[in-house]
């Protein structure tokens, strides 16, 4: 090799001096990186919260109807009203009656996708449930607005199939019927499994997927029937990935209200309540307190489902 | 004369108080310019973090580490006149192999017709010119560590790291890189400093070799000196096949404490003037050699006779004496009570 | 699994059920767009015909709304892959005291209910008195926009061979080249997936942009008008139509480059 001197850079340029204290001082290199994104959501984020669920504990000027800054627990006491926790206990109540569905109608194809599937296949099933998850929530709402409708598709498949009095008979049932279809509480309760349903089946296929051949064949050889392998083997190992994705579908249930307000009949949500608290009434420190409610349960769930590994398998 | 690299008293310490990992501990090393040297251990022996902490990738926690004499204990790599060709080669992927050669000069701010015409020179010195438009998804492992190769001396260092650069070859293949490792090293004059576990290799490619155990370095010395007269009893295990007496037996039989003889310096003989006797209990058969493991009391002693013509081993079972000069044996420290 | 081979088909009848159940909707939502009764979601359609398509290209309303959630889906992209980047950059392999917490931090936005964002930052912007602004709703988009970016680049960080750094500085390239030369060309598909999520992401959000936009319109919310104040039922299939092809593809391309990263996101 021929002995040219090669240039050697200058080493004072202050682009090699910050490189020099950024590696001799990882702190300093983290806090470069991550000053940015944590003063955003340290004062975007955060701040504006605290300053929201701050106002649960104010209360509003009985004359005036403003925000009154006097430390009150007022709200909490009227959280406890009957009303109110009707709200709570209906909201709780679909939103789990939600996750099992969608825990059931995800399970067949999740399993059919984790051991059936290869290749382009996979690729196929995988894309046709990813592009509902990601495309508009409120052109699938319209879809299903349409679908429901008195003289919508479904009341004509009922009508072609003779059941149309079985439709009625749903429809005059008092907890979950309405006038139509699209505005009762089995319309709501439809298009929240499938507006959620997506998110169950990645996750729970996922899980599946991980699950090693050789346990199935070693449980079956070992002289285990289908049903046993089943719920021994595979529905625990899947479980973490079912409670990832319960974890969406519990909290976005609990949290919306435009779906109970476009298809439901008049029966309040939390989404709804705490929008109209803040919007119309003007009371924004009940709505602040109302929004703890949710809050605190999905804590609450969040808790449970990393205890059963739900993050792990997100 | 300076030396190309001297590690002085250089310590690496992870993890907190209480629950530390010393992986180097206390090491003094001087290598010195043109010299092809190797640090060599089992894993775990400090002898990565060693290489690690020459190439800036590592910063000691104690101790100074001297580049060309000048003090880089603190340097970032890519202040230091030394490169390093990586045991997994490191290639940037989504460059073509004349890109990954050139990197250390385009990031140098080198035209890029003197960059490329270097590092065409540079693939035609490690013979392999012609897949300089590949990627390097596209090459075998033994092309991939040729480019590592050129990619590392591009920049003409002081001295070159070799991160067990031959680990992942088959051994025809290795043999042959180890031959030409050598004559590469002895055509650029460049301080070579190499890592392996195997101890074949490091005999027959080294100037000098460092052993290393638990952090620490028990020996340097050329390839002769590590195997003719290990310092320590791990040296003497490490390098090459070794017999270590103890206690009564090593007195009764060298006259020492406790020492070490190589299995291939014990010949047998008559029992006049024999050192040690004993029943043959196996015998392996590996071609240029056979294997005897002797009983001599309590001790089984391992014997390697070269095969010659027309003599036979004998039979398990039979009764052998042993003999061996009294510079085949070596002096080990006693082994630590407890 | 052999021990399953005979209700391999009753699971395949299912799967593809359920995948029929996902989609049918949607390509209701296109058969509509077709049909000539405008005053009712009458099923079947009586006739078809594709005037609604040039009605709607006639409303103004619509173009305005497009164009404000394209540019509001572009700047808070933006943001979102600036901050994403840096909190991967920061998270992929260090660890540290509070790296969970920041990735429980940056999650929260979607984890928790929107109607709690959108409420918490309208709040915020009176008490400052900030008025509803573009920015405002960026600002809210891209909070929640962040994770998405961040996910991608963690992914593909974590799958980054450390050694190709090392190597890079070894060479004589200090930090910020390494970062320019190694760093973002690896990074570059995945950054670029996490922003066509991000913009699809953003594009639809409808929730916390209604209490940070103000009077401004944008898509999602000019189609949350419709659907409660329905105006011209079939312009507003149309818009549907529109948006169901303007999602898709930034869906499909963000899955193409993702591709062998791993298919679970955080």
């Amino acid at each position: 090799m021929n002995a040219t001197v090669l240039p050697v850079r200058s080493a004072g340029g202050w682009q090699r001096r910050l490189s020099n204290l950024m590696y001799t001082r990882r702190g300093i290199l983290l806090l470069a990186l991550l000053a940015p994104p944590l003063l955003w959501f340290g004062v975007v984020y955060l701040g504006s919260l605290f300053a929201l669920l701050a106002h649960a504990f104010f209360g509003l000027d009985d004359f005036t109807g403003q925000i009154r800054y006097e430390f009150t627990l007022r709200n909490f006491v009227d959280l406890l009203e009957p009303a109110n926790v009707d709200v709570a206990v209906r909201s709780v109540t679909m939103a789990t009656l939600v996750t099992l569905s969608c825990t059931v109608l995800a399970f067949p194809l999740a399993y059919y996708m984790a051991r059936y599937c290869s290749g382009p296949q996979k690729a196929f099933f995988y894309v046709a449930v990813m592009l509902p998850l990601w495309s508009s929530y409120l052109v699938r709402l319209y879809a299903w607005k349409m679908l429901l409708a008195k003289e919508g598709a479904i009341s004509w498949l009922a009508q072609a199939l003779h059941l149309q009095w079985l439709l009625e008979l749903i429809l005059s049932t008092p907890a979950i019927g309405g006038p139509s279809l699209s505005f009762s509480t089995l319309g709501t309760f439809i298009v929240f499994v499938y507006m959620w349903l997506p998110f169950m089946v990645l996750p729970i296929q996922a899980a599946l997927e991980r699950i090693p051949p050789s346990y199935l064949e070693a449980s079956s050889d070992l002289g285990g029937r289908p049903g046993m392998t089943f719920r021994r083997i595979v529905l625990p190992l899947a479980l973490p990935g079912i409670a990832a994705g319960s974890i969406f579908t519990f909290s976005l249930t609990l949290g919306d209200y435009i779906i109970p307000q476009v298809i439901g009949d008049s029966t309040m949500y939390i989404g709804q309540v705490v929008y109209k608290q803040q919007g119309v009434a003007g009371n924004l420190p009940f709505a602040a307190a109302f929004a703890l409610v949710p809050i605190v349960v999905i804590g609450v769930y969040l808790w449970l489902a990393r205890r059963l590994g739900a993050f792990d398998a997100l | 004369m300076t030396a190309a690299v001297r590690l002085d008293r250089v310590s690496c310490v992870f993890g907190s108080a209480g629950r530390e990992v010393r992986a180097v501990d206390g090491v003094d090393l001087r290598i010195e310019a043109g010299e092809f040297f190797t640090l060599l251990g089992p894993s775990g022996s400090g002898k990565t973090t060693c290489l690690r902490l020459i190439g800036g990738f590592q910063l000691p926690t104690d101790g100074r580490i001297w580049i060309g004499g000048q003090d880089m204990s603190h340097t970032p790599p890519y202040a230091r006149p030394v490169n390093t060709v990586f045991q997994d080669y490191a290639l940037f992927p989504h460059m073509n192999i004349r890109d990954n050669v050139a990197y250390g000069l385009m990031v140098r701010k080198i035209d890029r017709v003197t960059r490329h015409r270097k590092a065409d020179e540079l693939l035609e010195l490690v013979e392999l010119s012609g897949v300089a438009e590949r990627r390097p998804g596209q090459l075998s492992g033994g092309q991939r560590q040729r480019v590592a190769l050129a990619r590392a001396l591009i920049n003409q260092p002081q001295v070159l790291l070799l991160d067990e650069p031959l680990g992942a070859l088959d051994l025809k293949l290795r043999e042959q890189m180890q031959a030409e490792l050598k004559a590469l090293q002895r055509r650029l004059g460049i301080t070579f400093l190499f890592i392996t576990h195997d101890q074949h290799e490091a005999l027959s490619m080294s100037d000098r070799i460092g052993v290393f155990n638990r952090g620490k370095l028990e020996q340097v010395g050329t390839p002769q000196e590590v195997y003719n007269a290990p310092a320590t009893r791990f040296v003497a295990h490490f390098v090459g096949a070794a017999n270590v007496l103890d206690g009564d037996i090593a007195w009764q039989l060298t006259g020492r404490r406790s020492a070490t003889v190589r299995p291939e310096r014990i010949r047998l003989g008559k029992s006049e003037g024999a050192r040690a006797s004993g029943l043959v209990q196996e015998i392996q058969y590996f071609g240029a050699f056979t294997r005897l493991r002797v009983q001599v009391q309590a001790l089984q002693l391992q014997v390697d006779l070269q095969s010659q013509e027309g003599a036979l081993a004998p039979d398990a079972g039979s009764t052998v004496h042993l003999h061996w000069d009294d510079g085949a044996v070596t002096e080990l420290a006693p082994e630590p009570a407890g | 699994m052999r021990f399953e081979l005979r209700s391999a088909k009753g699971l395949r009848i299912a799967a593809w059920a359920v995948v029929a159940f996902l989609h049918v909707p949607l390509m209701l939502i296109v058969l509509y767009a077709f049909s000539a009764e405008d005053k009712s979601y009458v099923f079947p359609p009586p006739a078809l015909t594709t005037r609604w398509f040039a009605v709607a290209w006639m409303r103004e309303d619509v173009w305005d709304a497009i164009a404000l959630s394209f540019q509001v889906a572009l700047w808070s992209t933006e943001l979102a892959l600036l901050l994403g980047t840096l909190a991967a950059a920061a998270l992929a392999r260090s660890r540290f005291f509070g790296r969970d917490a920041i990735s429980l931090l940056l999650i929260l936005p979607i984890a928790l209910p929107g109607v709690v964002t959108g409420i918490a930052l309208r709040s915020a912007y009176g008490n400052l008195g900030i008025p509803f602004s573009f920015w405002t709703i960026v600002i809210g988009h891209a909070t929640f926009c962040v994770v998405v970016v961040f996910n991608n680049a963690v992914a593909r960080l974590r799958r980054l061979n450390p050694n190709l750094i090392e190597a890079s500085m070894d060479l004589g390239a200090d930090g910020f080249q390494t970062t320019r030369y190694i760093i973002l060309p690896q990074l570059g598909s995945a950054l670029l997936a996490g922003a066509l999520l991000a913009f699809a992401l953003s594009f639809d959000e409808v929730i916390v942009t209604t209490f940070t936009a103000g009077q401004q319109t944008t898509l999602p919310i000019w189609m949350l008008q419709e659907l409660i104040r329905p105006r011209q039922r079939p312009v507003t299939n149309v818009v549907a139509v529109l948006i169901i092809a303007l999602t898709f593809l930034p869906i499909l391309g963000a899955y193409y480059l993702t591709r062998s990263d791993e298919s679970v996101q955080r």
